[in-house]
């Protein structure tokens, strides 16, 4: 099985990618499943269900996203393999723009949005540093000039990735990307062992720990103060 | 370069200019650290800072490394010169071997595509995109100046093919006419800067009815001068050989000009459209049915008068318009 994993910033059109990527990889006869992973709330195992995809999801709750993720997703590999799937996509949501759930040796796929503004690429750290993919959505809506310089920042900051630009309504460029995400050569059968491509990162204090008050007598362990001094 | 860590970071920007702005959009700070190496500056941060930044050293020395071997082919290379793009038919969705034996459409020609909505236009402009070789659903071929293509139009940021203008888009910048020309300018490492952002912002007045100045934010726009403005800019500045329009709607630009533009720039530019006005300023159209070319149709002598007519009527509808806008009461056809 081929393990893919998706990430970037909410409604950059993640699932719309996959869903149409999923369609042009069908007629492949491969078999596919997706697992979703958000906070709170979703509905995308819904649209996944509607388009006949076996699906998963992860809903973290109060534990932070990306640390959920990394400690299932080695029972979400073997449940992929359970399921006989030859491609198993894992989508989550980059919601502080620092994480990254990639994995050495495991496809990287990063979605942004050309919505998000020029100076997104600088402030999205190792989800788009490190991706070896990525996709460049809603190129539709803005000027051929505006994607131009916005592809331009995102080589800038992972000049080695392949950048693709795909339109989610369409699916114009995710026949494209289909042919970039099977390798009958690789098999993963397990990730233990493997590791991530960048530290998660840390925190570990009393507002963790379930704290509700402010004041700095209520705070312990990992903490950190802004520097008011600063010029 | 391949002991890049080793070479002060002020020789690395004398040598590499570019870098500067590498610099900055990987927000690695290093003003007053000219004088030292990459590896002496990555070792004054300990590992948590670091982490802190989001940077990590091994990764970012063969990105700075990648980045430098990609601008040097850019800067270094010939224009990439694309004279005819040649499609060689695949089939319908039906499986029907398209309506053609080869469409070989040269620099500076206009290709207009017609067909119903859904018909696979898209599909077509993805094909010449990716320069399908035999790969896609349809199972077209294309060849760039009558060659298999070298692979790198598909995967380059600085390189693409194709340019797109569209009906829907907008500008969602928050800049002056000016300072957005001048951010394109710069990420294609134009040189004369200021020469070229002028022309753009002058050839953008000539095809717009109303004119603006270089210091109007590109948000207040009308349609009409925010389409001028994209397609001055597209033809100038824009590397792409070839320009793909999804209808140029009629108000406020004068399409003809807007053409003329783009073909005096050497494109080869390929418009997609339902108004007839335009279908017939093509040199040729391609008729798409049924996620296929059902035809490719040169424009004949006579529909070149019939062009000449529904001009006229064009203009007659343009002038109604503004009568009306201006607030007179029209009395006569």
């Amino acid at each position: 099985m081929n393990l893919v994993t998706v990430s970037g910033p909410p409604s950059s059109g993640k699932t719309a990618v996959i869903l149409k990527t999923i369609d042009a990889l069908k007629k492949q006869n491969l078999k596919i499943g997706v697992v979703k992973f958000d906070c709170l709330y979703t509905d995308d195992d819904e649209l996944y269900k509607k388009a006949g995809i076996k699906v998963k999801k992860g809903l973290s709750g109060a534990l932070c996203p990306d640390h959920y993720f990394v400690s299932n997703i080695e029972e979400v590999t073997q449940w992929g393999l359970d399921e006989g799937f030859d491609i198993l996509i894992s989508e989550s949501a980059g919601l502080c723009n620092r994480c990254s759930p990639y994995i050495k040796d495991i496809k990287a796929i990063c979605v942004i949005d050309n919505l998000s503004g020029i100076n997104t690429p600088k402030k999205i750290g190792p989800m788009l540093k490190s991706a070896d993919i990525v996709i460049i959505t809603k190129g539709d809506i803005v000027s051929q000039a505006e994607r131009e310089v916005f592809a331009a920042r995102v080589n800038m900051v992972n000049p080695a990735a392949i950048i693709m630009h795909i339109n989610g309504l369409t699916g114009q460029g995710s026949f494209e990307l289909s042919t970039l995400l099977y390798d009958e050569t690789v098999q993963t059968n397990s990730l233990k062992g493997m590791k991530l491509r960048f530290p998660m990162p840390a925190a570990l204090c009393s507002y963790c720990l379930g704290e509700t008050r402010i004041g700095e007598s209520y705070q312990m362990g990992n903490v950190r103060k802004m520097d008011f001094e600063e010029k | 370069m391949e002991n890049i860590h080793s070479f002060k970071i002020k020789e690395l920007l004398n040598k590499y200019p570019f870098l500067d702005s590498f610099f900055k959009n990987n927000t690695l700070k290093i003003s007053g650290k000219e004088h030292l190496t990459l590896r002496q500056v990555f070792a004054e941060f300990d590992e948590d800072t670091l982490e802190d930044m989001g940077v990590e050293p091994q990764l970012f020395i063969q990105q700075i490394t990648e980045f430098i071997t990609q601008m040097n082919t850019f800067l270094g290379k010939d224009e990439n010169k694309v004279k005819s793009v040649t499609i060689l038919p695949g089939n319908d969705k039906s499986g029907n071997i398209e309506g053609f034996d080869k469409l070989v459409i040269k620099q500076g020609e206009i290709i207009s595509i017609v067909g119903p909505t859904g018909s696979g236009k898209s599909r077509l402009l993805a094909d010449i995109e990716w320069v399908a070789q035999e790969d896609t659903p349809t199972k077209r071929k294309i060849l760039i100046n009558n060659d298999i293509p070298d692979k790198k139009w598909r995967f380059s940021s600085s390189d693409k093919l194709v340019a797109q203008l569209s009906q829907n888009m907008n500008f969602v910048m928050d800049l002056t006419v000016y300072e957005f020309v001048e951010l394109h300018a710069e990420s294609r490492l134009v040189e004369n800067k200021d020469n070229v952002i002028k022309r753009i912002i002058e050839k953008a007045n000539d095809l717009a009815g109303e004119s603006f100045e270089p210091d109007t934010p590109i948000t207040s726009l009308s349609g009409g001068q925010s389409r001028a403005l994209m397609i001055a800019d597209t033809a100038i500045l824009s590397k792409s050989p070839i320009i793909l329009i999804d209808e140029i709607e009629n108000a406020g630009i004068d399409r003809k000009r807007a053409l003329s533009l783009l073909l005096s720039e050497d494109k080869v530019v390929l418009m997609a459209t339902h108004d007839p006005i335009l279908a017939l300023m093509g040199d040729r159209r391609i008729v798409i049915k049924n996620g296929g070319i059902h035809k490719v149709i040169e424009t004949t002598d006579q529909e070149r008068e019939i062009l000449s007519t529904l001009e006229e009527m064009d203009r007659t509808i343009l002038a109604y318009r503004t009568k009306l806008r201006s607030g007179e009461i029209i009395t006569k056809i």
